[in-house]
């Protein structure tokens, strides 16, 4: 099958690579750009480790053909870091111990930014709702809400 | 439709670690010409915090800050001999052997500094923040650095340590059946309660109250971490979660985390929690782990919950809606039990 020639900006940053047909936005950001921050959990859309923003909205890279992603905005959590210093979402996770495997933390912190970029000051049921398509096994979601909503409340605090 | 509101308690006896032929894990802890300390375990962190807590254990042991040991968990090829990080054993029987390695390089380090120091190795202190010096005279002091170049590259000596806990096999009394299976025990209760919808059969978590004594918290934070977590497995092998919806017949089995359901965020209760610390006399300093004991008592108490809503007694896991439904149906209708 011959291979599709695709740009699009990766954490700022503009890539060009040949995928093949059919290759899903997760393979192409792993495994040609080298991107590993997005997790492959199930493939099929039920997990929520794979999620990324595409042009600011939260997708499912498992579930996105890469092509799809031609001339857009790319964001994973690499990029979610502003060169040393992490992101008030990462700090509010560390704080909160709202990781323990850490599997899913890349489509926690993902979901939860996505939120908060367009509510910055969400309530908790927002903030339920918007992590409720990401599966967690090890926190019992709580700590995670709890970051969730004190980065929103540090982030008010700064404003 | 009515939604009936009931509580449940559970208590356990939780014992720590397990009893098939012995249970030993090994660790080593070496220094670095840095000064600074390695653990080698075999030991797995599946993120319950086992690298922080044998690097505290550790820390404490020799006398030396935290920020200079690193737990490095490389590989059972090359590692010390570990069980595995399971039987809610891992802070318990690995800690041990940790505290039982530092203290022999301690007394290793010791040496060095005394030979540096030109005193008696019993004369000597840590300072816990990277400095050895005469006890009631802080100015003869050495950096654990200086003594640990002086063993490397003067005295020729390892600053080394080995450890290892074990827990002998406790054989079964053939006359009696009587056993020890673990040297200490943790304990919890939990009270739950949950609405019952006596049309739809589902249940739903309201709170959450629990008590759990687990020793000493070496580390409060990740052990409230472990809790919190683990609670919310125990409802989710409470009310969601199987393999086998229909065991022992395999049909309708989950495929996939679409079908294989657990509780989301919004199915999660409010959950207080009170941690008692009684000091374990065969822990390291004093911890025994709170390791899959956070997750038991959940079980128990959401059925005795669902019984003191609807009066149903559910002894099969999970409680799901159809299960639920069928035995209000079977004993013609929900009875609500009387409120403790």
């Amino acid at each position: 099958m011959p291979k599709t020639a695709l740009q699009f900006h990766h954490n700022g940053r503009e890539v060009a690579l040949f995928v093949d047909g059919g290759v899903n936005l997760l393979v192409a950001l792993r495994e040609i750009i080298g991107d590993m921050t997005p997790k492959f959990g199930c493939g099929q859309g039920g997990c929520g480790a794979c999620s990324v923003l595409i042009d600011g909205e939260l997708h499912l890279s498992c579930l996105t053909l890469a092509e799809t992603a031609a001339g857009r905005a790319v964001e994973t959590l690499d990029g979610l870091k502003d060169g040393p210093n992490l992101h008030p979402l990462q700090r509010a996770f560390m704080e909160h111990f709202a990781a323990q495997c850490g599997y899913c933390t890349p489509g926690m912190l993902m979901a939860a930014k996505a939120l908060l970029d367009r509510n910055p000051t969400p309530s908790r049921d927002e903030v339920v709702e918007a992590i409720s398509g990401n599966i967690c096994r090890c926190t019992g979601y709580e700590p995670i809400i709890n970051a969730v909503l004190a980065a929103a409340a540090g982030g008010r605090a700064r404003a | 439709m009515t939604r009936h509101r009931g509580r449940g308690i559970a208590s356990i006896n939780y014992p720590i670690g397990m009893n098939l032929g012995g249970d030993p894990s090994q660790a080593l802890v070496h220094s670095n010409p840095s000064g600074k300390f390695t653990v080698s375990l075999s030991s797995i962190d599946l993120g319950q915090g086992m690298k922080s807590v044998t690097r505290q254990i550790c820390a404490e042991a020799l006398g030396v800050p935290v920020e200079d040991v690193y737990v490095d968990t490389a590989d059972s090829d090359t590692g010390p001999h570990c069980m595995g990080s399971f039987a809610s054993r891992g802070t318990h029987r690995v800690g041990n052997a940790v505290m039982a390695a530092a203290k022999e390089a301690r007394g290793v380090m010791m040496e060095a500094a005394a030979e540096e120091l030109e005193v008696n190795a019993a004369d000597l202190e840590t300072d816990g923040r990277g400095n050895i010096h005469v006890k009631g005279a802080p100015h003869r002091s050495i950096s654990t650095k200086d003594v640990a170049i002086a063993a490397q590259f003067k005295q020729g000596k390892t600053i080394s340590g080995r450890g290892i806990f074990l827990v002998p096999l406790s054989a079964v009394d053939p006359e009696t059946g009587e056993m020890s299976p673990a040297t200490c025990y943790a304990h919890a209760c939990l009270v739950a309660e949950v609405d019952v919808d006596d049309e739809t059969g589902e249940v739903a978590m309201v709170r959450m109250d629990s008590a759990y004594e687990l020793g000493r918290a070496l580390n409060p934070r990740l052990v409230e971490q472990q809790l919190v977590g683990g609670a919310w497995m125990g409802i989710s092998h409470a009310l969601y979660e199987t393999p086998e919806p229909y065991y022992p017949d395999p049909v309708h089995g989950p495929r996939d985390f679409v079908e294989y359901v657990m509780p989301g965020p919004g199915d999660i209760c409010p959950h207080d929690i009170a941690v008692l610390e009684r000091p374990a006399a065969d822990g390291p300093f004093g911890a025994k782990g709170p390791g899959e004991m956070c997750a038991n008592p959940v079980l128990p108490a959401v059925a005795n919950a669902i019984f003191n809503a609807v009066g149903v007694r559910m002894d099969e896991l999970p409680i799901t809606p159809e299960r639920v439904l069928r035995a209000i149906k079977a004993q013609g209708g929900a009875r609500p039990q009387t409120r403790r």
